[in-house]
């Protein structure tokens, strides 16, 4: 039987990160928060009032902010940086590459506003490649939480974590269904979510919560599934995909994110090294995204629940 | 405060010695490897020795935070030869290491890195323009640390180019982060030819100025007593409320008559005549790796 996640309400992920930063500024004075113009959107207000000292405000300059923060682990200092997710990545990747992955340092990249569901402003401003730009790097630690408690706990845990971070979260109200006190995340450990035989799912960030709406009705059907939260995408947790395509036989991938070079593609590394099973994506197919309200932006590219029940069906049939 | 276990205050005389000898390793590595940027390296030996030699009060035995250090970051990351013969000199790795410079398995790579933890460098540079804002980020966490010692950064001029250093620069000033000592590498040359030619510069002074920072020429960079009094005038410039600039004019190729004052060596090793000819010229010490 699937397990009962009830979201709880519904709050922004990015919220999460601006009480999870928070936090983690009272618990480790070496904390620092720096922006490029946007402490507002990554609801960094709270640390502003409690640790104005700690904050940088670095107005529109992305690259200056990634090398100020690779200047900043010299010295101790633990520096979060705060924008959008397409200006957190694609705008500064050689940046990244350079100053913070290379150079081994204690960076933490945090990234707002990340896929489809940023919504209105459009493809300028919706990446959908950041998770394969970022997990490429050597070094460089990928994760993509579910909801509001998981992102609250991650952005505590890579304080602890030393090397550098890429932190992917999202605008939108979404459904909160993960422990409140994130005592269920652990980076790199995947989390089952359901345990089921027909199909595996396996899915990260908002699509975890559509992954299991997807199983919900795929059991009233009669069709068992594994649903594993992905949210660490590197260090992938190989184990657990292995250990779930050897039980399902086949496999169901969800990602707000192309199709080429994220999750799925992680998944299908793992899998034709060790367990090679039919797997369908459920990801943006090589297109860029367009302007309009998130639920609708999901339908039409394609991430939505039945687009995962659909998917699970022909990879089911595969077998 | 951290105890620095080593003092490095060198007279003029040893540092004229020093800075011969880090350039008969210069082009003894970049001949060694065949291949590197003799001619900028060259150009900046002066500046360097003065700074790791007399200067900056730094730690060999090194510690990446480098708390209560003078810190020196290298923007322009082809002069790594130079970066390297100090660093060894100085006593952050065996000197004899040099000769590993850019071969397989060493850890002095074509550019600066920290990747095979090199003793005394703290960020990879080569990708150009990114060394301002680390030094302008290394310079808050002094601030944050209330820990008074200096930062010092070195950029080519040509390295201007590129957009990042004006964020860094907007930035310094904003911030009033005046424990940076910012050196431009003004020998106007670059890969393609003069930076005149290629992408002007225009009025270097006035722009420095005009983003907020405090600018010092050093009108003499390859004469040692003036990048003595430069760097200490820019000490005392510190500390101000303001960043400062340093313009380092110097002569790319600086001490190799053959080098000096072109392009045409900025990245290209000597063979073995060459060579031969550049150690002549450049006689007076004797302690060769």
């Amino acid at each position: 039987m699937l397990q009962d996640f009830t979201a709880q309400n519904e709050k922004e992920t990015r919220a999460g990160f601006g009480e999870g930063i928070h936090e983690a500024a009272q618990k480790n004075a070496n904390v620092v928060a720096l922006t490029a113009d946007l402490a507002g959107s990554l609801k960094l207000n709270a640390f502003i009032k409690d640790f104005p000292e700690r904050f940088i405000q670095v107005g529109i300059a992305e690259a200056n902010m990634i090398g100020i923060a690779a200047g900043l682990t010299i010295g101790g200092k633990i520096p979060y940086t705060t924008t959008f997710a397409n200006f957190s990545t694609s705008r500064v990747y050689d940046q990244i590459r350079q100053s913070v992955a290379y150079s081994g340092k204690n960076v933490k990249i945090c990234a707002s506003h990340a896929g489809l569901t940023l919504g209105e402003d459009g493809a300028t401003h919706q990446v959908l490649e950041d998770i394969g730009m970022m997990k490429m790097l050597p070094g460089m630690t990928v994760i993509v939480p579910c909801d509001f408690n998981q992102t609250k706990a991650a952005t505590l845990a890579i304080a602890d974590y030393q090397g550098p971070v890429y932190l992917r979260f999202g605008r939108v109200k979404w459904a909160n269904f993960t422990k409140a006190d994130g005592s269920d995340f652990v980076i790199g450990k995947a989390q089952i979510m359901n345990e089921g035989t027909d199909v595996s799912i396996i899915a990260c960030g908002h699509m975890v919560w559509t992954a299991l709406e997807a199983a919900r009705a795929l059991e009233a059907k009669g069709i068992s599934c594994d649903v594993i939260n992905m949210h660490t995408i590197k260090p992938l947790d190989e184990e657990a995909i292995i250990a779930s395509l050897k039980k399902t036989g086949c496999v169901v991938t969800a990602e707000e994110h192309q199709i080429n070079g994220g999750l799925g593609d992680s998944v299908a590394n793992v899998a034709s090294r060790h367990c090679p099973v039919p797997h369908e994506y459920v990801a943006v197919q090589d297109t860029f995204g367009e302007s309009g309200k998130p639920a609708d932006l999901l339908k039409k590219y394609g991430l939505t629940a039945e687009h995962i029940i659909a998917a699970a069906e022909r990879a089911i049939q595969r077998k | 405060m951290r105890k620095i276990f080593k003092v490095f205050s060198m007279e003029l005389q040893q540092l004229k010695e020093m800075a011969t000898q880090v350039r008969r390793d210069i082009v003894r590595m970049v001949h060694g490897a065949q291949s590197g940027h003799p001619g900028g390296s060259l150009g900046c030996s002066d500046f360097l020795t003065a700074l790791y030699f007399k200067v900056m009060k730094h730690d060999p035995a090194f510690n990446m935070d480098g708390i209560g250090e003078d810190l020196f970051f290298l923007s322009n990351g082809h002069i790594s030869p130079l970066l390297y013969s100090v660093l060894a000199r100085s006593g952050y790795f065996r000197v004899e290491e040099l000769a590993t410079f850019r071969q397989l398995n060493s850890r002095l790579q074509g550019h600066p890195a920290t990747h095979e933890h090199l003793p005394g460098v703290r960020i990879a540079s080569g990708s150009l323009g990114q060394g301002m804002s680390v030094a302008v980020g290394a310079a808050l966490a002094k601030k944050l640390n209330k820990d008074d010692r200096m930062v010092y950064s070195l950029h080519g001029d040509g390295e201007l180019q590129e957009g990042q250093n004006w964020e860094a620069i907007m930035f310094a000033a904003h911030h009033k982060v005046d424990n940076l000592i910012a050196t431009i590498d003004y020998n106007g040359q670059q890969i393609d030819g003069p930076t005149e030619m290629v992408m002007g510069l225009g009025d270097l002074r006035g722009k420095f100025e005009a983003f907020g920072w405090t600018v010092l020429d050093i009108a003499e960079g390859n004469n040692m007593e003036r990048v003595l009094e430069g760097l200490e005038e820019a000490k005392a410039l510190s500390g101000k409320g303001k960043p400062v600039c340093i313009l380092l004019h110097t002569a790319m190729g600086s001490g190799v008559s053959f080098m000096e004052g072109t392009h045409e060596w900025h990245g290209i090793a000597p063979n073995d005549a060459q060579l031969a000819q550049a150690l002549v010229e450049l006689t007076g010490a004797t302690t060769d790796y």
